[in-house]
């Protein structure tokens, strides 16, 4: 396989009730492309923080998901109110979500640490009041 | 591929391990099945308890059914995307109309029982399931 195949996906930042749709569907089309099992779990999982994270603080933004040989590329842009302090962001446990999305089961600091656990690689550029990319990639 | 220890149903007496089905999971916690009944007599090897979803997408791994209080559509979307079978809701939380539509999407079984998350967990575990490939570092 020497081309790549990419699939893009619009997040509404105002509907929770609909996160996951991109993960979902990303999902379907890794299973169907047949890659290990292994891979697709770490994918979707990464997709999936991230797009809530789009979702709670950044009303929400663009992924894009890039599959080519023995990799998957991720991008979650959005135009939300970037993150002040990464070093931060990136701690277990560290949260700024509102109670609110606690209720909703989320907001326990974990989305930017599981996406880095759960990825090979991530890098997160960000400027305040302009927003948010983050890239990720999965290595196969 | 590596090879995953699960540990399964777990009887003291022989150390042996066996594996359960989503009916047995149902009956142990007297708890009826909302979607999926086709899919009750596949078989399960763990569990997790927990109404804080960040913390089952950063903890749990191998595991097939999770047992919940907190009921909206990003509990099916967890459980999807770490391949769970089955989802227990627990204190007779009802999921929308929604909710069983997708997970009859994903694939999963949707189970409720009126019973609170202590005692679900416990009769879980009193059947034989545990929670996972982590259960053997404690014993």
């Amino acid at each position: 396989m020497s081309d790549s195949l990419e699939f893009k996906y619009q997040i509404d930042g105002e509907d929770f009730a609909r996160v996951g749709h991109a993960s979902t569907d990303v999902k379907k089309k890794l299973k169907m492309m047949g890659l290990p099992p292994d891979v697709i779990r770490r994918v979707s999982i990464a997709i999936y923080e991230g797009e809530i994270n789009m979702v709670i603080h950044a009303y929400g933004g663009e992924i894009t998901v890039t599959i080519s040989e023995g990799d998957v590329k991720m991008v979650l842009a959005d135009k939300g109110p970037g993150i002040p302090d990464i070093e931060k962001a990136m701690t277990a446990g560290y949260s700024t979500a509102s109670e609110s999305v606690r209720n909703l089961g989320f907001g326990a600091g974990m989305g930017l640490p599981n996406m880095k656990k759960y990825t090979d690689s991530i890098e997160i550029e960000t400027e305040l009041g302009v927003g948010t990319t983050v890239t990720m990639h999965v290595k196969f | 591929m590596g090879h995953a220890i699960i540990l399964t149903q777990y009887e003291p007496e022989t150390g042996v391990t066996k594996a359960m089905t989503i009916r047995e999971a149902m009956e142990a916690v007297h708890g009826t099945v909302l979607s999926g009944e086709d899919k009750l007599d596949l078989e399960v090897h763990s569990a997790c308890g927990s109404d804080m979803m960040s913390d089952v997408l950063a903890f749990v791994k191998d595991q097939a059914i999770l047992v919940t209080g907190l009921c909206n559509p990003q509990v099916i979307r967890t459980a999807e995307m770490i391949d769970m079978k089955c989802v227990l809701f627990v204190r007779d939380k009802n999921p929308t109309q929604d909710m069983l539509e997708l997970a009859e999407e994903a694939g999963i079984v949707v189970l409720k029982t009126g019973h609170r998350m202590f005692n679900s967990c416990g009769l879980l575990y009193a059947a034989g399931l545990r929670g996972g490939s982590d259960y053997e570092r404690f014993t």
